[in-house]
């Protein structure tokens, strides 16, 4: 009768893959909503932020001094003539986004900044620069004319310089970064994706089927209730660990295009064979505790629908155990952290995405899972025995 | 004659909710179903439970199933305690109500061998038994056809088929034509008579003195958790029929039914 797992295995298997809408939502939808998301997400950001590079700025200045005149140039910024125009009408015109940037220096700038002396305490020689902040390329050029100031303002008293002629001050690797930006999103990212999967299949499972009473067809057959507990349990968490896996790789492809060009070398690539099958395991073993736990959940409730309800403490507390992962100096290093569910899972990802992770963790976090989930299938076996929960 | 089924004092006794004590205008917090039953049931036999809604049979069925635990007492089902062995009665028995449902998105071939397996039957013999099955209840056309897309008369003729796919010898039906059409309740009549010619032992649970008259051998009457009467048919009906025959018990037992 040990095969009897494998039975309640092959039964669960059939009734979600037979059930190709079921496979398209739980399996496909995820990886595909998130990528489809994220990349609109960059694209729409890029086309918010990004100045295209064609875009001729409306820049008007009064005074012009002839110092300015490369530095402008230089960038192919076309100071226009303001026809008549007041400077009331100019400052109108931006605040209506019709131009960009109105420079105001004062009557002979350049002399003025040659006489001044900053020990004297009197009022240095003053540019207003007028931009509009709602206005993307008013935004972009107001910036980029300040840091051209600022760097003017740096040559005229050249004292020192900073990282002068060093084309990599920091020291951190490219894989560094990229691991580093990772490690802090990914852990909750997946916690939250496992358990959106988990809660998609569980209840439908074990609530479902005593809803419509299909559970009791079960149990009067001579099929052991732990074996019963433990083929729902093992062959539910293969089907939530694909919807998780398939939001992970969703998320993988589609990071660099949300990234937009600072993104482009944060790809999955920086992570070996060995971190991808800890990760593997990680992943495994809390999904295995996560359909555990909404599983005995499900067997209290009468109806899936009060099953899905029951479940919401438990995707909170999944949602702040992950955020913890986000916060603090990475993983901590205290092996009975690991020992703590959801929590071991979160810090032990975040370890293996950072790329500095204790092997003894990730063994302990696993090692943790699986008993808790062994713990939850012996409630869960006690469920289908107790009349009380499962009786029609 | 041999006793295949001895059910011995058994009492269950379940909490009311708030509700079902309104339900029941009745300050009680508890209410005692069965109430020291005892009785037995011989090999080759269909051996009737009667009594009117509530007064116990489908408690006394569910736990001679083992799906409910007595609180005291003890079912013997071919030497086997249910409270002790319910692994291994489960497997000597067939046990059907029309709330056990089947998953409607299996096809009736899937879930014959599903279960089967369950039940541990040999591929062989399963395949045997599914053909004769299938053919006896006309399911045979209709084995690829998921449940969902099967008339309310093939779905109850397949539960019936299902329940029984290990070939069990002591068989447990509550209410057996209880929401079945006038065709289908003559074909699982029918074929409980046949059972019987098997060698089959079966226990059936009815309020209808018809079925009861047409199939069993011996009947046990039971009012308010009480067996108050077991005996043969033939020594029950002897002198009025059986319906005449249940209400002078009714009556002597639980009062005048008009009056209540």
């Amino acid at each position: 009768m040990k095969n009897n797992i494998l039975t309640i295995m092959k039964k669960e298997f059939h009734r979600f893959f037979s059930d190709k809408r079921m496979v398209f939502t739980t399996i496909l939808m995820p990886g595909l909503m998130i990528f489809i998301l994220y990349t609109f997400m960059g694209e729409a950001m890029q086309s918010q932020f990004v100045t295209k590079d064609d875009y001729q700025y409306e820049i008007y200045a009064d005074n012009l001094p002839d110092s300015m005149k490369p530095g402008l140039e230089q960038m192919k910024w076309n100071v226009k003539d303001k026809k008549n125009r007041s400077g009331e009408e100019i400052k109108t015109e931006i605040a209506e986004k019709k131009a960009d940037l109105y420079m105001v220096f004062p009557e002979n700038f350049d002399e003025e900044v040659a006489a001044y002396d900053s020990s004297t305490g009197s009022m240095a020689p003053n540019i207003e620069l007028y931009y509009n902040s709602t206005k993307t390329e008013s935004s972009e050029i107001y910036y980029q004319v300040v840091s051209m100031l600022d760097t003017y303002e740096g040559t005229l008293a050249n004292k020192f310089d900073i990282n002068e002629g060093i084309s990599k001050a920091d020291l951190a690797s490219e894989e560094e970064e990229s691991a580093q930006f990772f490690a802090m999103m990914l852990p909750m990212l997946m916690l939250i994706f496992m358990f959106s999967g988990c809660t998609a299949i569980a209840p439908e499972s074990i609530a479902g089927e005593k809803e419509r009473g299909t559970i009791a067809t079960l149990l009067v057959t001579p099929v052991k209730r732990s074996h019963l507990a433990v083929g729902k349990i093992v062959s539910l968490s293969v089907i939530g660990l694909l919807s998780g896996l398939s939001s992970f790789v969703g998320t993988m492809i589609s990071i660099p295009k949300m990234m937009g060009g600072s993104g482009a070398s944060m790809d999955a690539t920086i992570y070996g064979v060995t971190d991808y099958v800890l990760l593997l395991l990680v992943i495994l073993s809390t999904v295995l505790i996560i359909i555990a736990a909404i599983s005995v959940i499900s067997g209290f409730a009468k109806s899936v629908k009060e099953a899905s309800t029951a479940v919401t403490p438990l995707m909170i507390i999944c949602m702040v155990v992950g955020v913890t992962g986000m916060f603090g100096d990475g993983a901590p290093s205290s092996v009975s952290y690991y020992l703590i569910p959801l929590y071991n899972s979160v810090q032990a990802m975040n370890g293996i995405f950072s790329l500095h992770y204790d092997l003894v963790h990730v063994v302990v976090t696993v090692a943790a899972n699986l008993f808790y989930t062994l713990l939850l299938s012996f409630v869960l076996a006690k469920l289908f025995d107790s009349e009380k929960m499962m009786y029609l | 004659m041999e006793a295949i089924l001895k059910a011995e004092h058994l009492t269950k006794t379940f909490r009311l909710s708030k509700k079902q004590q309104k339900l029941e205008k009745n300050k009680e917090k508890t209410k005692v179903a069965v109430n020291d039953l005892s009785f037995e049931a011989y090999k080759g036999e269909i051996f009737g439970l009667l009594g009117p809604n509530g007064a116990g049979k489908t408690t006394t069925l569910r736990m001679l199933a083992t799906l409910i635990h007595p609180d005291s007492g003890d079912v013997l089902i071919d030497g086997l305690s249910v409270v002790k062995n319910p692994g291994e009665v489960r497997g000597k028995i067939g046990f059907l109500t029309s709330e056990l449902k089947l998953e409607q998105q299996f096809t009736p071939n899937y879930l014959f061998d599903f279960f089967s397996d369950l039940y541990g039957v040999q591929q062989q013999e399963r395949n045997k038994w599914k053909e004769k099955m299938f053919e006896r209840f006309g399911i045979g056309k209709y084995a690829e056809v998921k449940v969902s897309n099967l008339s309310t008369g093939m779905k109850q003729k397949l539960s019936l088929v299902i329940s029984l796919v290990h070939n069990p010898d002591i068989i447990i039906f509550d209410e057996p034509t209880n929401g079945l059409d006038v065709i289908t309740a003559k074909v699982v009549t029918d074929f409980l008579l046949e059972l019987k010619e098997e060698g089959k032992t079966i226990i059936v649970s009815t309020h209808i003195f018809s079925l009861i008259e047409k199939i069993c051998d011996r009947v046990g009457i039971i009012i308010n958790g009480q067996m108050v009467v077991c005996d043969t048919l033939q020594e029950l009906t002897k002198e009025k029929n059986l319906e005449e025959r249940f209400f002078d018990i009714y009556m002597e037992v639980a009062g005048d039914p008009d009056e209540k």
